[in-house]
């Protein structure tokens, strides 16, 4: 919202001649189509779209409780798709996000039970980390210049790896052993993983956390320097770093933010399942980015914003609830889901189309 | 060398400082629950080893990195190797084609035995008969109840997908379950597959299937969430694998259903899960009997010409159900991650 009043003073300089304005290219247009022009508003309208479908195809969705699941499977990827847009308006990929998300939570898992300490003592260590997997991701790209799409392809493989062999080696199995019964526990849970009473419809607490970072990150984003900083490195590095914008700085900084998302989406998975499969993650980092692109950031980075991909995520999650609320063939659930996803970007497009055109 | 030392020492003083505060911390955090402590005490099996000359076994399975179920098969060849004084060499690969090259990289390496899964058969066709070309022996084992045989393999130690799932749908018959929903995690998999189909042959209810997305738990929780909120008439959720069962029964709750959970395979929580009654029932195609079977009986044949089954029939090692009944028994096992 406050994006489009940004947009607004540049209108109020006087009209320095008549005539020019006759020609319609600098008249101001309409308050709507400037709105609709905004990539964010087109997912919105995506989403309202994909919302009204099912709320017509599928009564179940019709209540609240269904809405719940809804927005809880929505904020799981949204509270990681909101870093990975941040890093992508940046200019930067993290392809390592999916699996990052399971080296998180192995961590706090396996520290807090072998060394039978209280779990969030693994919860501290498992943001440590986190955070230092996203700075070495970002070292490494400022450092060496690669594209982050190749280095987080490298981090990927290995975190995949370590996953699978450090949990084999250490606990003798592939899943983490059981720490809902250790110390802490329920307290972590009551961060992570609890649930709420809304008029009489539980609603998990990751949907809060996931507006309450939307919110800080639009914050950040447009009202703060390293919101302005973020836009410029991923619009012109160069010309960033020219008028003293700390580039690397930036960069690894924005990384390691994705690394809180997966500590955080982490924390959750290992909360509320008590246990963690090593093998589990990959192929997450793809929704992430879908979410974020489906959210009006560009994958050659320099535009976007955090509300957008908020959208996106929900999208996802009601497209992927939806069908089976609307209780299709299964058979045909991931064609149903490209299907839907297609067409709420292609209705996204044509809205910022319609909008833009004189 | 005074000079490099000194200073050195000087940097690293911090270094241990914090190492040991952090030690301290950790000391201090100590969880007074549950934890490693609580469960060590368990000892391992341990069985003689046989004299015979050492020999070389390949395991090649189709295995996703990080399955549970495959680790059991591991350690239960692991524990025929070194009973058998076998070296085990074990590789996996859920795509049939890298599968099929690790049975070749094994033809390359000469080694005395081949146990393999055919989860595709057709594709594993090919370096199969290479590998009896070499004079290697072949076991199947897990997949392929149908293939074997065709493909000229020695014997097979495993369970009829189809046969488990009847078995499945009869039980079912029993607890008086009216409307199932049959969870897949792998939308393809021809195993899972077919025990759907054959818990759908013989349960007499209405049973829906539903996909869900295996590698990412809290999509399989609300996955299920919604199929329980969409359709209340639904009173078992039948899962195909042990994490699963254990995330349904959590979907169960956030539906606010009544619906009950059983499922297939078995691991040590979902042990505990049936022990506590949360869950129903599970059946356990005993994957560390397939594992340890097949090494042992290429050692077997090495050493004394035998065959299981005597190269005519399976062997089957499931289906078996885990239920309150017979779980005190099982969990012992499961504890250790051998069940």
């Amino acid at each position: 919202m406050s994006m489009t009043q940004q947009a607004g003073p540049a209108v109020d300089r006087p009209p320095a001649s008549g005539p020019k304005d006759k020609d319609g290219r600098t008249a101001r247009r309409p308050l709507a189509l400037r709105l609709l022009a905004r990539p964010e508003v087109g997912v919105f309208l995506g989403a309202v779209a994909v919302l009204v479908f099912f709320l017509i195809a599928a009564p179940t969705v019709r209540q609240g409780s269904s809405m719940a699941t809804v927005l809880y499977q929505s904020s799981t990827i949204g509270i990681m798709a909101l870093p990975v847009a941040l890093l992508m308006i940046g200019g930067e990929f993290d392809l390592s996000s999916g699996v990052a998300v399971i080296t998180s939570a192995l961590t706090a898992s396996m520290l807090s039970y072998q060394l039978t300490v209280n779990v969030w003592t693994g919860v501290v260590v498992a943001l440590i980390v986190s955070l230092a997997i996203g700075a070495f991701n970002g070292w490494m790209v400022v450092r060496t210049g690669l594209p982050s799409f190749l280095v987080t392809l490298g981090t990927f493989l290995i975190l995949q790896g370590v996953n699978l062999a450090v949990t084999k080696l250490i606990t003798g199995n592939v899943a983490t052993d059981d720490i809902s019964d250790m110390d802490g526990f329920d307290q972590a849970k009551k961060i992570f993983a609890s649930s709420f009473d809304v008029g009489g419809v539980q609603v998990k607490i990751t949907v809060v956390w996931w507006l309450v970072f939307a919110a800080l990150a639009t914050w950040v984003l447009l009202r703060t320097k390293y919101g302005n900083w973020i836009f410029a490195v991923g619009g012109n590095k160069d010309s960033a770093r020219a008028v003293g914008v700390p580039v690397n700085f930036t960069k690894i900084t924005l990384f390691m933010l994705v690394g809180f998302g997966a500590w955080f989406i982490g924390m959750h998975n290992l909360f509320s399942f008590n246990t963690v499969q090593s093998g589990e993650g990959v192929g997450q980092e793809l929704i992430y980015i879908a979410a974020a692109v489906i959210g009006g950031c560009l994958l050659t980075g320099g535009a976007g914003s955090a509300i957008g991909p908020v959208f996106g995520a929900f999208m996802f999650g009601m497209v992927q609830q939806g069908i089976v609320y609307a209780n299709w063939n299964p058979d045909w659930f991931k064609a149903f889901l490209g299907v839907m996803l297609l067409g709420a970007v292609l209705i996204n497009l044509w809205v910022q189309r319609t909008a833009t055109r004189r | 060398m005074d000079r490099s030392s000194r200073p050195r020492s000087r940097g690293l003083a911090p270094v241990v400082a914090m190492a040991a505060a952090a030690a301290l911390t950790l000391a201090g955090c100590s969880s007074s629950s549950g934890g490693k402590k609580a469960e060590e005490g368990a000892a391992n099996a341990s069985a003689g080893k046989a004299d015979t000359p050492r020999m070389t076994v390949a395991l090649v399975t189709h295995q996703a990195p990080g399955d549970t179920f495959w680790d059991t098969v591991r350690k239960g060849a692991e524990a025929a190797a070194a009973k058998d004084n076998v070296k085990l060499v074990y590789s996996a690969d859920p795509n049939a084609g890298n599968q099929a090259n690790w049975v070749q990289n094994a033809i390359d390496q000469k080694v005395d035995g081949i146990a393999v899964t055919l989860a595709k058969p057709d594709a594993m066709k090919g370096v199969i008969a290479k590998a009896q070309q070499a004079g290697i022996p072949v076991v199947g084992l897990n997949s392929g109840l149908s293939d074997w045989k065709q493909l000229g393999l020695l014997e097979f130690f495993g369970q009829d997908e189809s046969v488990a799932g009847e078995a499945f749908g009869k039980k079912l018959n029993t607890t008086g379950a009216k409307k199932i929903v049959c969870v897949i995690q792998e939308q393809g998999n021809v195993g899972l597959t077919q025990r759907c189909d054959g818990v759908k042959k013989t349960f007499e209810g209405t049973t829906d299937i539903l996909y869900v997305n295996g590698t990412d738990m809290p999509s399989v929780k609300s996955t299920i969430t919604a199929k329980l909120k969409q359709d209340n008439s639904i009173d078992t959720v039948v899962t195909l694998g042990a994490p699963f069962a254990l995330t349904a029964t959590q979907s169960v709750g956030d539906a606010g259903s009544k619906a009950k959970v059983a499922t297939f395979d078995l691991n040590k929580d979902l042990v505990k899960a049936v022990k506590n009654g949360t869950i129903e029932f599970a059946v356990d195609q005993q994957p560390y009997l397939q594992g340890y079977l097949a090494v042992d009986s290429l050692w077997l044949y090495e050493n004394n010409g035998n065959y299981s089954g005597g190269g005519e029939q399976p062997v089957l090692t499931g289906p078996a159900f885990v239920d309150k009944s017979n779980v005190g028994k099982v969990a012992e096992f499961a504890a250790k991650g051998t069940r």
